[in-house]
């Protein structure tokens, strides 16, 4: 640890211009001081593992048999980008973050809607909103694969329009829509507590002017409450989206990959823990941590884009 | 808009009750009934017969109550640590003056955003070099990387709010800075830190691909890898009471946290948000 605080400090000493008062430089050196152990700690874990998966990717290397590792330079990137199953776990997972996203916006916004306006309970409405946040993926995966189970499961008797004996986990479709059930039950209750907030900036003088220039419920909705609550919808979406895209629990536990229902994690998790291929599993990591670099670029940059908006509307 | 409860509101708030506890009580109810009755097939809702029975089994199970311990202790340890770095840094982005702040908030963004299974290879080939695979701290050194940028957010934003002229008394009193964080702003940041200690919490008691990944027997098996494992004496007929029994079980810290701190929770959860 020592070592850890020592660079920073002599960092420190360097940096303020000749004018700084000795005030400001002993201000700067705490700052890097208290800093430096949380950097370091979430680069250790983060940093080098993804160069040290740079440099494995460029070989054949299969844990089982190390002493046959192999340089091949781009092989495993060319075999993953070839391979149909990177493409259709890829689809998976963009099919599961769009819908997952989308639905959990309009639910949690109506949830946001009715915690903002009720004036009894809000205590327990907030207890209840909160569980499913703390429950653990995993139970809320065994919950939901128990309710669509063919023997054990009430989602077949209690939904008219399904047979009885109707397998939910025995199709593609069906079992996607089951892992994208549990993950959206989940993960709405952190949405509504976002758009909540955000709800409750919206200014009521603004809300009360444009109901007595006679505009309606709707026109209010999406004239006066969305434009001005677009900060907390934009960080809600980019936060839920790049979860999404990392879904791994309730695939795991639900279905196992099984029937095409596959995601990008998931198939980076088998290689490597699974099969020990420890070169593929790290071409596909690398690639794994592009794609969400680029999502995120692209939400932040719809975002700018879309705040650049707001502001020529207002 | 007009706060009321009219009809819609107690559609509404009867809706999220329902959306909300649904699944909590299904699986309550699952974890009264008898396994003979799930392995037989039991689609309706309630039990035929209830019974205790799986609650004094699956505590009798020496490798759930160890997972059990391994999760208590890791969440435990880790959150006590993340919180304490993240509270430095946080009172340094909030407070102080230095160069490279943005850099920290921007590697803690970055950080945030990581997918984890990206790094379950390399990370999985080091801690077996390193001796670390499948123990406490092999777990713990991840969780706090990961649990740190949401510590930091929370942590400064509740920082922000702290008065900066009580900080600068004290200075002009004489102490220095390191006093003036230790004996005026802790005791006022105290509950904002106590919440990201919920929070970070929350994440290492729910974390699952590192869980997974970085071990490989009950040593160091938490509960969200063991569960996952669970597959009791019969793998074709997998003991859906006991698993919604342990289910259960793992969901009782999680109530009571809830129970006791709702407030405190909402309010960590949206303080990020609303400024950032």
């Amino acid at each position: 640890m020592t070592t850890v605080v020592a660079t920073p400090e002599t960092k420190a000493g360097k940096a303020p211009k000749a004018q700084a008062s000795d005030r400001a430089v002993g201000e700067n050196r705490l700052g890097l001081k208290l800093v430096a152990p949380a950097v370091v700690l979430m680069l250790i874990v983060t940093a080098y593992p993804m160069l040290q998966a740079l440099y494995l990717s460029l070989f054949r290397y299969r844990l089982t048999t190390a002493d046959e590792r192999e340089f091949i330079g781009l092989g495993n990137y060319i075999t993953a980008l070839s391979d149909s199953l990177f493409w259709q776990d890829l689809l998976n997972t963009l099919i599961i973050m769009v819908v997952t996203v989308a639905v959990e916006l309009v639910i949690g916004f109506a949830f946001a809607m009715v915690m903002h306006r009720i004036i009894f309970a809000r205590g327990i409405m907030r207890t209840s909103i909160l569980i499913p946040y703390g429950i653990i993926t995993v139970v809320s995966a065994f919950a939901w694969q128990f309710a669509f189970s063919l023997d054990n499961g009430f989602v077949n008797g209690w939904l008219p329009f399904v047979a009885d004996d109707f397998n939910w986990f025995g199709g593609h479709w069906s079992a996607m829509f089951a892992i994208m059930a549990s993950e959206i039950w989940k993960t709405t209750p952190f949405m509504s507590l976002l758009l909540l907030a955000g709800l409750s900036q919206v200014s009521e003088d603004m809300l009360e002017a444009a109901k007595v220039d006679g505009a309606t419920w709707w026109q209010r909705l999406w004239k006066v409450i969305l434009p001005n609550m677009r900060a907390a919808i934009m960080v809600a979406v980019l936060f839920r989206a790049l979860d999404a895209f990392r879904i791994f629990d309730n695939i795991f536990v639900m279905t196992k990959g099984a029937e095409g229902t596959e995601s990008s994690s998931f198939l980076t998790y088998r290689q490597v823990i699974e099969q020990f291929q420890l070169g593929m599993g790290s071409a596909l990591s690398v690639l794994l941590f592009l794609m969400v670099l680029i999502l995120a670029f692209g939400i932040v940059k719809l975002f700018k884009v879309d705040l650049a908006q707001a502001r020529g509307e207002g | 808009m007009k706060r009321n409860s009219g009809a819609g509101i107690w559609i509404g708030f009867a809706a999220i009750l329902v959306w909300c506890l649904l699944p909590v009580v299904w699986i309550l109810s699952l974890s009264f009934k008898p396994v003979a009755e799930t392995s037989a097939g039991s689609p309706q809702f309630l039990p035929e017969t209830w019974t205790i029975q799986n609650y004094k089994d699956i505590l009798a199970d020496g490798d759930f109550t160890r997972a059990l311990l391994n999760s208590f202790g890791i969440s435990l340890i880790a959150t006590l640590l993340s919180v304490i770095f993240a509270t430095l840094a946080a009172y340094a982005i909030a407070r102080l003056d230095f160069k490279g702040k943005r850099l920290v908030l921007s590697i803690a963004l970055a950080i945030a955003m990581f997918p984890v299974v990206a790094l379950v290879g390399p990370l999985f080939d080091l801690w077996r070099t390193v001796h670390l695979f499948n123990t406490w701290p092999g777990l713990i050194i991840p969780y706090m990387s990961f649990t740190l940028p949401l510590a930091i957010w929370t942590l400064s934003a509740f920082f922000r709010e702290i008065p900066w002229e009580l900080e600068q008394a004290a200075q002009v009193d004489g102490a220095s800075p390191w006093q003036a964080f230790r004996k005026v702003i802790v005791p006022l940041a105290a509950p904002g830190v106590f919440t990201a200690a919920i929070l970070t919490f929350f994440f290492a008691w729910n974390e699952f691909v590192l869980a997974i990944s970085l071990t490989s027997t009950t040593a160091s098996r938490t509960v969200p890898a063991q569960l996952s494992y669970f597959v009791g004496p019969d793998p074709f007929n997998p003991p859906f009471s006991l698993l919604a029994t342990a289910s259960v079980v793992v969901t009782i810290p999680v109530i009571i946290i809830v129970l006791l701190f709702q407030r405190k929770i909402v309010a960590g959860l949206t303080s990020g948000a609303v400024k950032g």
